[in-house]
Parts: structure tokens; C-alpha cells; sequence
């Protein structure tokens, strides 16, 4: 078979003959999750409350980071020899599937609601970033189908990115970023004292431009243009206009708006992610000119239990990097390996105060370097203030 | 024709099938695939990592 980067580490209590995967379940909570701004569009009808226009935000923002303080963290692993099984199992693989008409009926009811309800502009402002926050996680659905190799799971990965208008994902997410990872070509990870402001303004426009210029490759080998319907970027954008063309003319100005403001802050999620997950980390140049390999040290994991079951595993990062194509219920845990201190959710919102992520951040980044700061990323205009701050460690 | 596999996904490049979604037609030898093509499943092997799985009929 192939080998196995990384995997020099055992499943932690795992026992094959009696292994039951105790999430099996709990996985539908991802699937769930999408329909949280709907849940709180009853709750207002019901009680009358404009506060649960916001129910996502809180329970993102608030509830789940407490959870994950709570619960703490889930270090279990599959067996080796359960992974086939697992792999194989129609139920793992129905979940994603069911998630991408949650986030189109999220998307039409919160768009038809804005345009028929008497609402103000904070609570329209609440709805729209619910929204916008569950559709960035469109964009982690869109990457675990993304990352699979049979057609309709593409298709799929498309359909659903659409929602949030980023299809050049599907492209640029695994032959740019996975490839790049961790080295200064890839726009997708941020560097040491990097603000998650000044990343986006490097990461969005960056990754559009590889993914186009990767299709553009691609195409070419086989004599298309770019500017052809065999465009995988081209393909779900075509679906973006179409969805957002068609909710305008149904319901008005107001809901144009509305997917605008998700969209955007569906992009931002997707932003916070990639910054969140690779900070500061560098892979070393190898004599030949090549990268060392994606290794599972490469990226930030986190094992925090309440947000990966929101999140299809999408925090056990770093196994992901090492191996792309395993799925969500077959990700592991690997002893010493870079980790958040907490789940994304409350990462995503530390990182909206730059000292505060630099606080939570930059000792772990630089424990991994072993305290050299040679063998991080850092940004340029930070690394005085690094070296003034860790001192110059040789290498 | 020889077979060549990612050793990290198992991705498969069969030169008498080639990969036409990637740009490669049936029959396009591994010599004509360009150095640093990104395995299409996984990207985290390169054309270098490669191994060859099947060897057949005149040399490749």
C-alpha cells in the first residue's frame, strides 16, 4: 500500500476488536449546525425577541467556545485497521451530502425573511453575519467533498460553495494551498505578527489569482481556454449568479443586500481559518530546492471535541495537511504536535484583537521553533520587535 | 505502459489512460507529465515522489 508519513504513533487506546466510534452520531450536529439561524427566525416569531436574530452568533461566538472549555479536549483515534471500514461507511458519507441543502434552505429563508419582516437595521446586520458565518462553514463542507475523488462528491463540493460565492476554493484549496502550505509561496498562511487584517488583504485576492492561474494551467494541457465552461471556477460562479439572481428578482433590493453582507463574512470565516491554522509555521528548504514534506506539524490542530463536532474534524488540521484525501471521521491525533489553545470559534474571535492572538500565540509558535526564530514565517515589519523581544538565537 | 502511484493517496496515473480532466490523453507516456505536476488527489506528492507500480511492455 502507500506509506504512511507520521504514522509512527499508534491510535491512542485504540483497540481494533473493540473500537466503537463514540461521534458516530454526533456528527449530525455539523449537518445541524447550518440551520441555527432558521432555529432562531421560529424563536423570534414565537416569542417576539429581536435578540434571537443573533442566536448563531452567540451560540458561535459564546456557547461554543464555553463548551469547549467544558468538554476540553477529545484525543481518541481510530484504529489503522478500522480506517478501510470507516472510509467505506455510507453513513460518514451521507452527512456532508445532507449539509449543502441545509445551507441553501438557511440561505432562501433568511433571504426571503429579510425582505418580508419588519426588522431594524441591527437585526438585520445579526441575521446577515449568522448567516455569513454559517455559510463560511458552506466552505468546510465544500472542502471535505472537495477533497474526494468521486464526481458527484465534486459536484457536490461546487454546489455548495456557491452559496457563499467562493467557488475558486475547490481549485485553489487543494493544488495551491495543500501544496504550498507552510512556505513563503502560499498566500493562505500567515506569518508571525501578521494581523489577520493585513493577512486578508494578502490571502483573498492571492488565492483567487493561484486558483485562476492553476485552471488556466490545466486548461491550457489540454488546449482549452480559460474562459471555457470546463472552468471549475467558472462553473460555481455561474451557479453563484444564478442563486443570487434569482433571490433578488423574487424578494428585492433587501435581499441582495443580505447575501452581499453573508457572503462576505462567509469569505471571512474561510479567512479566519487559514489564518488561525498555519501561523507563523515554515517548512525548511531541503538542499534540492524543494520543500521538506507536509508534515502533521505543519499546521495547528486542535482537538477541542464541542467545535469539531460543529466543524467535521475540520480542527484536527494537522493530520489533514499530512494526508488531504481521509475523511472527517478518520482524522487522528498525533502526540507533540502544535496546538490552539482553544477551538476555532474562539480562536476566530481572538484573532479579531491582534494583541490578544499575538498573546495567545506567539510563545507556542516560537516553543515549536525550539526558540529559533530563523525557523518561522515572520512578518517583515514584526521581526525587530521579535528579535528585541526572544532575542537572536542562533540557528 | 506503466502505472506510477502517489505514495501518500494512492492516486494511480495509468499511461495507457492518462488523465484527461488533468490534461493528459490516453496513451500520454510519464516522460510527457511536466516535472513538479502536483498529484490531483492529494497535491502533497509531486511527479518526483512517484513510484512506479506496473512496468510493461517496452521499457518507459
Amino acid at each position: 500500500m502507500v506509506e504512511q508519513v507520521g504514522d509512527a504513533f499508534p491510535g491512542i487506546g485504540a483497540d481494533a476488536a473493540e473500537y466503537v466510534d463514540k461521534k458516530k452520531y454526533l456528527w449530525m450536529l455539523s449537518v445541524l449546525w447550518p440551520a441555527v439561524p432558521v432555529i432562531g427566525l421560529y424563536l423570534v416569531s414565537a416569542t417576539g425577541w429581536g435578540i434571537w436574530y443573533g442566536l448563531l452568533l452567540i451560540a458561535w461566538y459564546i456557547a461554543v467556545p464555553l463548551l469547549d472549555a467544558v468538554f476540553g479536549q477529545d484525543r481518541s483515534n481510530p484504529p489503522e485497521s478500522r480506517i478501510e471500514t470507516l472510509e467505506a461507511s455510507h453513513y460518514y458519507r451521507l452527512l456532508p451530502y445532507l449539509t449543502v441543502p441545509v445551507h441553501y434552505a438557511t440561505t432562501i429563508i433568511c433571504a426571503w425573511w429579510v425582505a418580508t419582516h419588519n426588522m431594524n437595521a441591527l437585526e438585520f446586520l445579526a441575521l446577515a453575519l449568522s448567516v455569513g458565518v454559517v455559510n463560511g462553514l458552506a466552505i468546510n463542507t465544500g472542502h471535505e467533498l472537495g477533497h474526494k475523488q468521486r464526481k458527484f462528491d465534486r459536484w457536490m463540493a461546487k454546489l455548495v460553495l456557491a452559496v457563499v460565492g467562493y467557488g475558486h476554493f475547490f481549485v485553489e484549496h487543494n493544488k495551491g494551498h495543500h501544496r504550498d502550505v507552510a512556505t513563503p509561496l502560499d498566500p493562505a498562511t500567515s506569518h508571525l505578527g501578521e494581523s489577520i487584517y493585513a493577512f486578508s488583504t494578502r490571502e483573498i485576492p492571492g488565492a483567487a489569482r493561484r486558483a485562476w492561474k492553476l485552471e488556466e494551467e490545466r486548461l491550457a494541457r489540454s488546449g482549452h481556454s480559460v474562459w471555457s465552461l470546463r472552468n471549475e471556477i467558472i462553473q460555481p460562479m455561474i451557479l453563484t449568479v444564478i442563486l443570487y439572481t434569482a433571490l433578488t428578482a423574487a424578494f428585492g433590493p433587501l435581499a441582495l443586500l443580505f447575501l452581499l453582507v453573508q457572503m462576505v463574512y462567509g469569505w471571512w470565516q474561510l479567512t479566519s481559518a487559514n489564518y488561525i491554522e498555519h501561523y507563523g509555521l515554515l517548512r525548511q528548504k531541503l538542499p534540492n530546492g524543494r520543500y521538506e514534506r507536509q508534515q502533521p506539524r505543519h499546521s495547528w490542530n486542535a482537538n477541542h471535541i464541542a467545535s469539531n463536532l460543529i466543524l467535521f474534524h475540520l480542527q484536527r488540521h494537522s493530520d489533514h495537511h499530512a494526508h488531504p484525501t481521509r475523511s472527517y471521521q478518520s482524522l487522528r491525533d498525533f502526540p507533540d504536535l502544535p496546538s490552539l489553545p482553544t477551538g476555532y470559534p474562539g480562536m476566530f474571535f481572538s484573532a479579531l484583537v491582534p494583541p490578544l492572538f499575538r498573546a495567545l500565540m506567539d510563545r507556542k509558535a516560537l516553543a515549536w521553533a525550539d526558540g529559533d526564530l530563523g525557523k518561522l514565517q515572520i512578518h517583515p515589519s514584526m521581526l525587530k520587535y521579535y528579535q528585541r523581544k526572544f532575542g537572536k538565537k542562533a540557528a | 505502459m506503466a502505472k506510477y502511484q502517489c505514495p501518500d493517496c494512492g492516486y494511480v496515473y495509468d499511461e495507457q489512460q492518462g488523465d484527461p480532466h488533468e490534461g493528459f490523453p490516453a496513451g500520454t507516456p510519464w516522460s510527457a507529465v511536466p516535472d513538479g505536476w502536483a498529484c490531483p488527489d492529494c497535491a502533497v506528492r509531486d511527479k518526483e515522489d512517484f513510484i512506479v507500480v506496473e512496468e510493461s511492455g517496452p521499457a518507459a
